[in-house]
């Protein structure tokens, strides 16, 4: 398979968020900067890649009763190292997304793509597909975040760009969170019709 | 007193679904039916409570003595996993008429993650076993009310003519994002409670 | 490479070997990360005495763990004395916490030898976000509720506005003040208590020079 399109695949036909609308928790509430957001995506990318990879490597290795529970394992190792290595090097970012670093093991997108792809492909196409949803997810993470950021504390990426009087403190808040998301898929439906 | 604080806490004030974000997958996925999010919401209260109690062990009698607290996530996904096997197993054997109403959900709770986040949260706000006993059956109650209500809201919802764009999962963002603002009318309740009680 | 059957034996070994190597993996980079992360802790900490006592060259002499029993509850202080480049005691910053809007909040607040406030940082929080966590500033010298220089050492503390005192709150924020001058009072308290029972707090300031 062309490992371009696997890559548009991942980024466009089967984006995590908008698409298929899988990983809805962190995706919720994390964005609320699109710092934030960006780097919940880059770490589940990081996860998804490793695990994506691993996982084709081992698939003729592993029997079929005991799939699942191996490849629960295989990403929670990854989860763990990331976790470790984020408070070693990246303490700021280990705060700011804190629980949701170790619930990256529940992230249906990760044991999903292992499931749906990488256990079906060689290492080489699950990179890829690893790479592609990744990226996917982690700009669907970002737009959610600069949407949200804007709105709510008139800034994008800690840029200030509106005025503190037009900040509408919702869209920082829990509900601004689904409303925002809501709202998006709804445009991207609207594209995507037309 | 405490204990009522944590319950009262746990359902409305920091409602696991509405501002916490955890089990966002079930509560769109399992909230079409009244009947269905009950039994949803009463299979993951008895899952969540349980597997509540195992991590709490398996933390401190395992993972505390022998220092290995960074296998913590490893160690928890795998006691939920074979958890709620066992529990589905189990009540195959033992009762029947429960599996036949909570047994199809099962499944759905291992990569629910409230279940790991509320095993995780125990141990990092420090409680001691019967406090995490009664934050994670709250928090499960406080799942199963929000599941409850919205699956109430999207009953409606099926029956109103909505622009196509909307159609789908944007509303029913739109929707859990005014009920989530909603159950923000409850923040702070929990501090005007505890001087009430006079606990600060 | 077919794919190996679903025996026992397959299985059993398949499992233990997975759990084996990344037990391993695991081990070896906890053994890789943990000098990185406990340096990390002592560099915000230390940085963070800095910023709060104002004085960028500074040595920790004195660590103390103290248990205070406030409302029924356990809580913990920890008390960093500070000395300048001379030798000279200058203060403490001292970790205190209490209960804010959504949990707990941290803060780490520096003291003068006279009990001034020299500053403060809110080591943690979980208060709404935009909301809350405008604490980070808003008690700061430039902010609206300045605490900055505060003497608290005439025995009264720092109360909020809207409860008879004279410290601005958070606008819509009421909680979250409350629970930060608290944690401040009580950083206070912890403070001069040390002060007092180390051997007579008046002495000690007088002779600091020998610390």
């Amino acid at each position: 398979m062309n490992c371009f399109k696997i890559l548009m695949n991942g980024i466009v036909k089967e984006n995590p968020t908008f698409v298929l609308l899988l990983g809805m928790c962190p995706t919720l509430a994390t964005t609320t900067s699109a710092v934030n957001g960006m780097s919940m995506g880059l770490a589940t990318m990081f996860v998804l890649i490793c695990s994506n990879l691993a996982i084709s490597l081992i698939k003729s290795l592993t029997p079929d009763m005991v799939r699942i529970p191996v490849f629960v394992v295989v990403i929670a190792s990854f989860v763990t190292i990331l976790q470790m290595c984020l408070e070693a090097y990246l303490p700021s970012i280990n705060k700011s997304l804190g629980i949701y670093i170790p619930l990256i093991v529940v992230n249906c997108i990760i044991l999903g793509r292992a499931e749906a792809f990488a256990c079906k492909n060689g290492p080489v196409a699950s990179l890829f597909d690893g790479i592609g949803i990744g990226l996917g997810f982690t700009l669907a993470l970002t737009v959610l975040g600069m949407v949200r950021e804007l709105l709510g504390a008139g800034s994008v990426f800690g840029v200030v760009l509106l005025p503190e009087t037009y900040n509408v403190l919702l869209f920082v808040l829990p509900p601004g969170a689904f409303i925002t998301l809501g709202f998006l898929i709804a445009i991207v439906n609207k594209f995507k019709k037309a | 007193m405490e204990y009522l604080l944590i319950f009262i806490s746990a359902i409305f004030v920091n409602n696991i679904v509405l501002s916490q974000f955890l089990g966002i997958c079930p509560f769109l996925g399992v909230s079409k039916k009244i009947d269905t999010a009950l039994g949803m919401g009463a299979a993951v209260a008895f899952v969540l409570t349980l597997a509540t109690i195992v991590t709490y062990l398996v933390q401190k009698w395992v993972l505390d003595p022998f220092g290995i607290q960074y296998l913590q996530t490893i160690a928890f996904i795998l006691v939920i996993a074979a958890l709620v096997q066992m529990v589905e197993i189990i009540m195959k054997k033992v009762s029947p008429a429960l599996y036949q109403a909570l047994g199809i959900f099962l499944p759905l709770i291992t990569t629910n993650c409230a279940v790991l986040g509320v095993a995780i949260l125990v141990i990092q706000k420090d409680y001691n076993l019967l406090q995490s006993v009664v934050y994670a059956f709250s928090t499960a109650l406080g799942f199963g009310l929000a599941l409850t209500v919205f699956a109430g809201m999207r009953e409606q919802l099926a029956l109103v003519n909505i622009p196509r764009g909307m159609r789908g999962m944007a509303i029913v963002l739109v929707t859990a994002g005014l009920l989530s603002l909603a159950f923000m009318g409850f923040s702070g309740v929990d501090g005007g409670l505890r001087v009430l009680f006079g606990i600060d | 490479m077919k794919k190996l059957e679903s025996s026992l034996t397959n299985m059993v070994v398949v499992l233990v070997a997975v759990a084996v190597i990344t037990g391993g993996l695991l081990a070896w980079v906890n053994n890789f990360t943990a000098e990185p992360i406990r340096v990390q802790k002592e560099l915000v900490l230390a940085e963070g005495i800095k910023s709060v006592m104002g004085v960028d060259d500074i040595t920790v002499t004195e660590k103390d763990t103290i248990t205070e029993n406030v409302d029924g509850k356990d809580c913990e202080f920890v008390l960093h004395k500070v000395s300048d480049a001379t030798g000279k005691f200058i203060g403490a910053a001292v970790e205190s916490s209490s209960m804010g809007f959504g949990g707990d909040l941290k803060l780490l607040v520096g003291f003068d030898a006279e009990g001034k406030v020299l500053g403060y940082t809110v080591l943690q929080h979980s208060e709404t976000p935009g909301l809350g966590a405008k604490a980070d500033k808003w008690f700061q010298k430039d902010g609206k509720g300045n605490i900055i220089g505060r003497d608290l050492s005439d025995g009264k503390p720092l109360v909020v506005d809207k409860d008879g005192g004279d410290v601005d709150a958070i606008t819509a924020s009421t909680i979250t003040t409350r629970a930060f001058l608290k944690a401040v009072n009580q950083a206070y308290a912890v403070y001069a208590g040390q002060d007092a029972d180390a051997s007579s707090g008046a002495s000690k300031r007088a002779h600091s020079g020998e610390e």
